[in-house]
């Protein structure tokens, strides 16, 4: 009897533990730094036994941040000035005890620095800097004819340009919001003339740049830390904790050289430190073009038929209602012209709290844009059928659902056609932007092609959306001269 | 037969009928006559159903038209209108069937009776295979008039069914038209603006001003013994080819 006892403990804690290898989901920023530690701590993971996905440059800190509170992903790595001075804005947090409680407070853990501080920075190229005698950012006051280029999240942080404006009263006259990667092709081809670093990347000393003094010492410390969801398993904790302290900025510089300015695969970049540094030794092949591409297409076409199906399946009714129910006409037609003058980035963003992350948000996002051309093109297409025709139908003394089956929809089908073609040809396009919230598709490379700087990986993705659009376009041309 | 009560009907402030009472005994034709306006469209369409009277009831074969039974009596009556009454994304003969398949008619009836049709309205069965859109106006008429007849209804409603016809089919389909009802024996209740066509076709006519029936009996009557002098001026008004030799 003990001895089963024993047996049954034995067989109750193999499965609980089977029951912690919980698929575990990883979330990385849209700057190669960030997503290089995302693939860091997925490898390590991996290595303590853990399945892993992870969702590659999903977004900046606050789509990050949010995601982790609705658990879409488990871990992402950040850094202590932004949780300080961004994701805890308004608790004064002095101590590093003090952000540990303040994060515990949402469920979240925080492991201890990776080792280096990537903080902000003002830079400038080298000669025009020296030849205007700017060596600090106050110097920039006298100034004020530069052109700023700053990156959006850093436009908008009060840790970025708002706070540094104010804490040095700069006013220049130029500062435009650019992507991070695209700003410094902009300061290297003479377009901007300041721009926002992180001190650890490679770019600094690839296009001869300086970074300015920060002589009020306004930027606070950005020691890279990893976020976690406090239900982590221990071992997965541990599993992170091991990089505190192992990476120092020199080789956090290199693995961002390695990337950016090699152009090597992420992946394969973090596998050999991780091979280098703790001996774990992984799979890290560099995908190839092909099947990435059948990936990428997979996962757009899935994208755009599914919310393309579901807004066929709602729209149509809709669109009948409207035609049908006066008191529902300005209704239904006003809730589908305001859902399509939501900008479809917004739309997509505003789905992450209600569905978090991945395919279903970007589907439920696309479904809801593509609902109109639909409700439009189906009231429009019933409400045009001539008086007489309508008459005669009723007058032969058929109900109304059969009038609305063989006489109505059937001479509608060509406006309510050409509303599915304008949703699937704008879906095809809209898709595109699904992978800024996770979902994949041909958005994907374009996204890292802009991180890495790489146009044949932008080609990669916006070649074949182009071209699925037209085909798309050209299918329904087709079946519209079939059935005229 | 066709019994209308004190019949009214009310667009807003605008009074269309005004207590219409008119009886088309059963096998006979009754011509509604009178100027654009005068409300007679909208009686017929009152009778069909398709319009609700504010006051007053319709039967049809002493059956009072109502929510419940208006499916079921819209079958008794064939309905044609002036013309864009065939369905266009139909052929012909799917234009004939549309009511029959939802009653359930199996194919060889269907046939049957369109083969009948043709005869009787004298269309070549071939046209029937086209869309609305390739048949001439006369022979849309004819489909238009097959498909009314197409349950054999004991009432016909006709809404200047040749209104835009040119003249020559319209004489030769004038012909056919009186022939068809002779011959049926149906209950007919026609609209027409054109005198010549209301006699040719009525056993009687009403005419209709601003609502209200001004006189109703056989073109006999309104000739030689004329109500008001409205009707006197309305049966005068036709011009004669010869008139000015």
């Amino acid at each position: 009897m003990r001895a089963l006892i024993h047996i049954f403990v034995v067989f109750i804690s193999l499965l609980s533990s089977a029951a912690l290898a919980q698929p575990l989901t990883i979330g990385s920023k849209l700057y190669t730094e960030n997503v290089l530690l995302g693939h860091l701590a997925a490898q390590s993971l991996q290595d303590a036994g853990y399945p892993v996905t992870h969702n590659e440059q999903l977004g900046g800190t606050r789509i990050l941040w949010n995601a982790l509170l609705s658990g879409g992903i488990d871990v992402y790595p950040d850094y202590t000035g932004t949780i300080s001075e961004e994701i805890l804005a308004g608790q004064s947090i002095d101590s590093r005890q003090e952000m540990v409680t303040a994060l515990s407070a949402f469920g979240v853990g925080v492991t201890g620095n990776i080792g280096f501080n990537n903080t902000y920075a003002l830079g400038m190229r080298r000669e025009q800097a020296e030849a205007l005698g700017i060596e600090t950012i106050s110097d920039l006051r006298a100034h004020p004819g530069l052109r700023f280029g700053f990156s959006n999240e850093f436009m908008e942080r009060q840790d970025g340009w708002p706070g540094v404006s104010a804490e040095y009263g700069l006013a220049p006259l130029s500062v435009t919001g650019l992507d991070h990667a695209l700003a410094y092709r902009g300061i290297a081809s003479g377009n901007i003339d300041v721009l926002d670093l992180y001190s650890t990347d490679p770019e600094i000393a690839f296009y001869d740049l300086v970074a300015l003094i920060d002589d009020q010492q306004f930027f606070p410390d950005y020691d890279a830390v990893f976020l976690y969801r406090n239900t982590l398993p221990p071992d997965a904790v541990a599993a992170l904790e091991r990089f505190a302290g192992a990476i120092d900025e020199t080789a956090m510089i290199a693995m961002n050289a390695a990337v950016k300015l090699d152009q090597r695969d992420d992946a394969v970049v973090a596998g050999e430190f991780m091979d280098s540094r703790f001996g774990i030794v992984s799979e890290q092949a560099a995908i190839g073009l092909w099947p990435r591409f059948v990936q990428n297409t997979l996962d757009h076409l899935t994208l755009v038929s599914i919310s393309l199906g579901m807004a066929i399946i709602v729209a149509i009714p809709m669109g009948v209602l409207a035609a049908k129910v006066r008191a529902l006409e300005t209704l239904l037609l006003g809730i589908s012209s305001i859902l399509q003058t939501i900008p479809s980035l917004a739309l997509l963003v505003l789905m992450i709290p209600l569905f978090g992350i991945g395919a279903l948000p970007a589907i439920v996002a696309m479904f809801l844009y593509s609902l109109l051309p639909i409700v439009r093109n189906t009231h429009a297409g019933l409400r045009q059928i001539p008086a007489p025709v309508m008459e005669s139908a009723r007058a032969l003394g058929l109900p109304n659902s059969l009038i609305l089956r063989r006489i109505e929809l059937p001479i509608a089908i060509p406006s309510i056609l050409s509303g599915i073609k304008i949703s699937a040809v704008m879906n095809v396009g809209v898709a595109t932007l699904g992978a800024l919230i996770g979902a994949g598709g041909y958005g994907q490379p374009i996204l890292t092609g802009i991180r890495l700087d790489n146009t044949a990986l932008i080609l990669e993705g916006a070649i074949p959306a182009a071209v699925l659009a037209l085909l798309v376009q050209g299918l329904f041309d087709l079946v519209e001269k079939r059935i005229r | 037969m066709i019994a209308i009560q004190n019949v009214s009907k009310l667009y807003g402030q605008t009074t269309v009928l005004a207590g219409i009472s008119l009886t088309v005994p059963a096998g006979t034709t009754l011509s509604l006559i009178g100027p654009s306006g005068c409300g007679k469209s909208t009686l017929l369409r009152i009778v069909m159903g398709l319009i609700t009277a504010d006051e007053g009831q319709v039967a049809i074969d002493s059956e009072v038209m109502a929510p419940q039974n208006r499916l079921a009596l819209r079958q008794r009556m064939g309905y044609v209108i002036q013309s864009g009454g065939l369905f266009p994304h139909l052929t012909a003969h799917d234009n004939l069937t549309l009511v029959t398949r939802y009653l359930g008619w199996r194919v060889d009836q269907e046939n049957q009776r369109i083969g009948e049709l043709c005869d009787l309205t004298g269309i070549d069965e071939t046209l029937l295979a086209r869309r609305p859109g390739k048949l001439s106006g006369g022979q849309a008429q004819r489909v238009s008039l097959m498909r009314a007849l197409m349950l054999d209804p004991p009432v016909l409603l006709m809404d200047e069914p040749l209104g835009a016809i040119d003249p020559l089919v319209r004489y030769e389909l004038q012909n056919d038209l009186r022939s068809i009802f002779r011959k049926l024996s149906k209950t007919v209740l026609l609209v027409t603006h054109d005198l010549g066509e209301a006699a040719f076709l009525g056993d009687r006519i009403a005419l209709m001003q601003e609502g209200q029936v001004i006189q109703d009996g056989p073109v006999r009557e309104l000739l030689h013994n004329p109500a008001t002098a409205f009707v006197e001026q309305f049966v005068t008004a036709q011009r004669s080819p010869l008139q000015d030799l």
